[in-house]
């Protein structure tokens, strides 16, 4: 946490209300994202209870495992939530726009032009928190081994078809998700930590509902409140019963839910089961007609329950949205997006191409590239909030790698040679303390096209640059290209465009210092230890 | 009452045992410990450890109760894995100890799980523990295994008693067991689950580590990275027992806890003593909840606020998520200002402003002038609150260009 977000935090706590931290919305937000609010089953890791999911706000739709330990129903809520994701994700592979690129040709090296299919959009899935994130990781690793009927040997409990393709999906978009700057999945509490600052600790801010509660009064909490005592009452305020008002955003759920409302639940809808195949067997079928009324009610109270557990969050998230979609978007996310566009389409072809599921484990050129894309998209991220953002701006200013002012002075030189150049010297007056050493390379924010310079003098107060490109051909500078005396000017100490790292070997060719190139590994058969 | 062995109460045991008043003592486990030890400047906590009061019940009384729980699915499958364990003579747990000790895979092995009297009284279980796991020491050829033995160590000067999962005592060495829930899935676990793990366990080795010193008459070693040469001493390596991927097959994993160990060890000394924490509190103060005959504490909230006020607290935002008294403590910290709530490093930042009031003033006292800081000489303002008064004129200025305020 940088002083500027901790200053942003004391004035949340002083106004009781959060404060913002950005100026525009610095991540994409789709116009048709798919909301999902996952529950696990405590106890078991990755194992799923409930998932309220949807596109329309006003019509979530529940899916939830009736006896979590039961293999056989995971898989049919698996699979009924696969029904409702990939026709999701898959609408968004019809629309192409086509670009023209070329390739080199493998064989014979030369350039062959090539047609590319990028799709028009992206899917979007938010859920609430970096729980439901991992939540989502967890399945996805569960399911995309999954052999199913069609496999050539389904093993003993092959899976509905769609299982593992919603495996794979849910795996490519956790794994996107942790690229910078990437929005094909996005967690609520981590886009509302990077746009407004409240008067909690990092840690509290986790919790969506207490977040949220710096921003807008809590349903339910009466007199309508923001802030601390609100942040705590969604927190901890119980009924008579010990329940929370407020459910948790999970994917845990709250420990006394469980005990006094979820297992008797469960309890009874087990009973229920247990009577009709107890009448089944008997061949009693007045029995089985009154069992099995008996457990369509379980099943509806056991919905009942879990929708009340998940329908508080779901408003929670949409409410999440509405405060983001008011901030104006920031200039560079048409061009991250595209990259999300890309990574769609490029897991879209992979599935179309009959390629196998993720691996466990990446093999050292892919972790090392994915590694690098990181760490790529990471700097890029920084770069593009900044210029975007004067408060991103100036987070970079108080670190002293940028500094603002206006140009007092501009003194024309021109360097030396047969063909000399314009490098005027420009005297800005700063209130800013940059660590600008003479000969220091530094940058023009905004400038079109970009503007190189350098440090020729720094005292408090003013700094001397000389701008060294981004002037045109000529002898003098084209008309504009560099800012009169009174313009306000940003200078950056950072580049601004990320640096390209250093191009990785193809798997094949992996070195023996990191394995060698990988050996097929005959991937356990998925069935066998899995969920037993 | 478990003092009983200790002979006559000394005086600072029975100023502890009138803090709790009548209520049974509740024992300090490792998970306590843990958590004490990673906020060592608490205190309260230390305070109320050592008193063995019921910090759930005096958290309810105070109006704030901690969110802490365990769902009946979590522990029935938490009981489940358990018992798989135990099967086919506690294979899972052996054999990957069998490997690391190079012991043959084919050679008989004859397992002695003494009885531990799990019922009994802390001290008396303590005792029991202590002599088993002599006893097994002095077999160098057979396996033992302890299951869920107590284990004493002194804390700040009181007496805490311990249980891992399971001890396995072979070849005059101890090797401590545990065994926890989250999975191990594709060889490797959520590293911060891990890490809690092996810090409990490490409280585990270093009760043993002084078992065995007790046992030979001997002191603990300076060095916390020595190993112990002594009958019955632990290993510096655990085994984490975990469900492997999405099954509930155990896997036994081993976790060097030596760094742990040596953080554990140093956090322990740096603890108050509580003698120096008694002698600092005023007289007559009691955390006595004086429940009446049906068991309803009747101490006013107020007073008992008061109470528990008389002991500072080290409040960090963390405390939520291991201390029963951290909504309390929370509520505190909100009503002094203090800027604690924000996060343990927001302290570090501000250096010597200590309250949200303070630094706010202390970032506007520049802010008013005009656009040029409070920079001069002798301006007062030491160097925290002279960046703070830099940040909220870039931040004002960045709010004004963004056209938000």
């Amino acid at each position: 946490m940088s002083l500027l977000s901790t200053l942003a935090r004391l004035e949340a706590v002083r106004a009781q209300r959060a404060q913002p931290l950005a100026t525009v919305r610095h991540r994409h937000l789709s116009e048709r994202p798919m909301v999902l609010v996952p529950l696990a089953a405590a106890g078991e890791s990755g194992a799923p209870l409930a998932v309220l999911l949807g596109t329309d706000r006003e019509a979530p739709r529940l899916h939830f495992v009736p006896q979590p330990l039961n293999r056989t129903q995971r898989w049919e809520f698996l699979a009924a939530v696969a029904r409702e994701v990939v026709p999701y994700l898959e609408s968004f592979g019809d629309e192409v726009e086509l670009l023209e690129g070329s390739e080199r040709d493998p064989v014979s090296g030369e350039k062959v032009p090539v047609v590319r299919e990028l799709c028009a959009d992206a899917p979007q899935l938010v859920v609430p928190n970096a729980g439901g994130v991992s939540h989502l990781a967890l399945l996805g690793r569960s399911t995309r081994f999954r052999r199913t009927v069609e496999d050539p040997d389904p093993g003993e409990y092959p899976s509905p078809t769609e299982v593992p393709l919603l495996g794979r999906w849910l795996t490519h978009l956790t794994d996107r998700a942790q690229v910078p700057g990437s929005s094909l999945l996005l967690a609520m509490t981590g886009l509302l930590s990077r746009h407004w600052a409240t008067g909690q600790s990092n840690l509290e801010d986790q919790h969506l509902a207490a977040r949220l509660a710096w921003h807008l009064p809590p349903a339910g909490l009466e007199p309508p409140a923001v802030g601390a005592a609100a942040a705590e009452w969604v927190e901890s305020a119980r009924d008579g019963d010990g329940l929370l008002l407020h459910p948790p955003a999970g994917p845990a759920t709250d420990p006394k839910f469980d005990e006094r409302v979820l297992a008797p639940a469960i309890l009874r809808h087990d009973a229920a089961v247990a009577v009709r195949e107890r009448a089944e067997a008997a061949r009693d079928g007045a029995e089985v007609r009154r069992a099995a009324g008996l457990v369509e009610q379980a099943h509806a109270e056991l919905a009942r329950v879990l929708l009340a557990a998940t329908l508080p969050t779901w408003h929670d998230v949409w409410r999440g949205l509405d405060l983001l979609r008011a901030l104006p978007a920031a200039g560079h996310l048409p061009d991250r997006w595209e990259g999300d566009r890309w990574s769609f389409t490029m897991h879209r072809d992979r599935v179309a191409a009959g390629e196998p599921p993720q691996p466990r484990r990446d093999d050292a050129v892919t972790a090392a590239r994915k590694l690098a894309q990181r760490e790529r998209e990471q700097a890029r991220l920084e770069i593009q909030e900044a210029l975007d953002d004067p408060l991103a701006m100036a987070e970079r200013r108080l670190a002293g790698e940028a500094f603002a002012g206006e140009v007092v002075d501009v003194v024309p030189e021109w360097s030396a040679g047969r063909s000399p150049k314009p490098r005027p010297l420009l005297v800005v007056r700063t209130d800013d303390r940059p660590h600008a050493d003479p000969g220091r390379e530094a940058h023009r924010a905004h400038a079109e096209p970009a503007q190189r310079a350098e440090v020729v003098s720094a005292a408090p107060g003013e700094v001397v640059v000389r701008l060294l490109s981004g002037m045109g051909r000529r002898k003098d500078p084209e008309p504009g290209s560099v800012p009169e005396p009174g313009t306000a000017v940003v200078f950056t100490l950072f580049e601004l465009a990320p640096r390209q790292s250093a191009p990785l070997p193809e798997p094949a060719d992996t070195p023996w210092t990191h394995g060698g190139p990988p050996v097929a590994v005959e991937d356990a058969p998925a069935g066998g230890d899995e969920w037993e | 009452m478990n003092v009983s062995h200790l002979g006559q109460a000394s005086p600072p045991l029975r100023r502890l045992s009138e803090l709790r008043g009548p209520a049974p003592q509740r024992s300090l486990d490792a998970r306590a410990l843990a958590a004490l030890a990673a906020n060592p400047g608490c205190r309260r906590r230390a305070l109320l450890d050592a008193a063995g009061v019921d910090k759930t019940a005096l958290a309810q009384q105070l109006g704030r109760p901690a969110p802490f729980g365990q769902s009946p699915f979590a522990i029935r499958r938490g009981l489940q894995f358990e018992s798989r364990l135990k099967r086919d003579g506690y294979a899972v747990l052996l054999a990957p100890l069998r490997r690391r000790l190079g012991v043959p895979e084919d050679e008989a092995l004859s397992l002695a799980v003494p009885d531990l009297l799990p019922s009994a009284s802390p001290a008396v279980r303590a005792e029991r523990t202590a002599a088993a796991l002599a006893e097994a020491a002095a077999d160098p050829a057979g396996w033992t295994l302890l299951d869920h033995p107590l284990l004493r160590l002194d804390v700040a000067g009181s007496p805490a008693y311990l249980e891992p999962d399971a001890v396995v005592v072979h070849a005059g060495r101890c090797t401590v067991v545990e065994i926890k829930s989250f999975p191990v899935l594709d060889g490797s676990a959520d590293p911060a689950n891990v890490g809690a793990a092996a810090r409990q366990a490490a409280v585990y080795v270093l009760a043993l580590q002084e078992a065995a010193a007790r046992l030979a008459g001997r002191p603990l070693s300076a060095g916390p990275y020595a190993v112990q040469d002594l009958p019955g001493a632990p290993e510096l390596t655990v085994l984490l027992v975990c469900p492997k991927d999405f099954s509930s097959l155990p896997v036994a994993v081993p976790v060097d806890v030596r760094r742990e160990l040596a953080v554990t060890r140093r956090q322990l000394s740096r603890m108050t003593r509580i003698d120096q924490l008694l002698a600092a509190l005023p007289g007559g103060v009691t955390f006595d909840l004086a429940r009446d005959a049906s068991g309803t504490p009747t101490r006013p909230a107020g007073e008992l606020a008061a109470a528990v006020a008389a002991v500072p607290a080290a409040y960090a935002p963390e405390c939520i998520s291991t201390c029963e008294l951290g909504f309390h403590c929370r509520s505190q910290a909100r009503c002094a200002g203090a800027v604690e709530q924000l996060g343990r490093g927001v302290r570090g930042e501000l250096g010597a402003l200590r309250t949200v009031a303070e630094a706010l003033a202390a970032a506007e006292q520049g802010g008013g002038g005009g656009p040029e800081p409070a920079l001069e000489e002798g301006s007062g303002l030491d160097e925290a609150a002279e960046r703070l008064v830099y940040a909220a004129r870039l931040r004002a200025e960045a709010l004004a260009a963004g056209g938000v305020r």
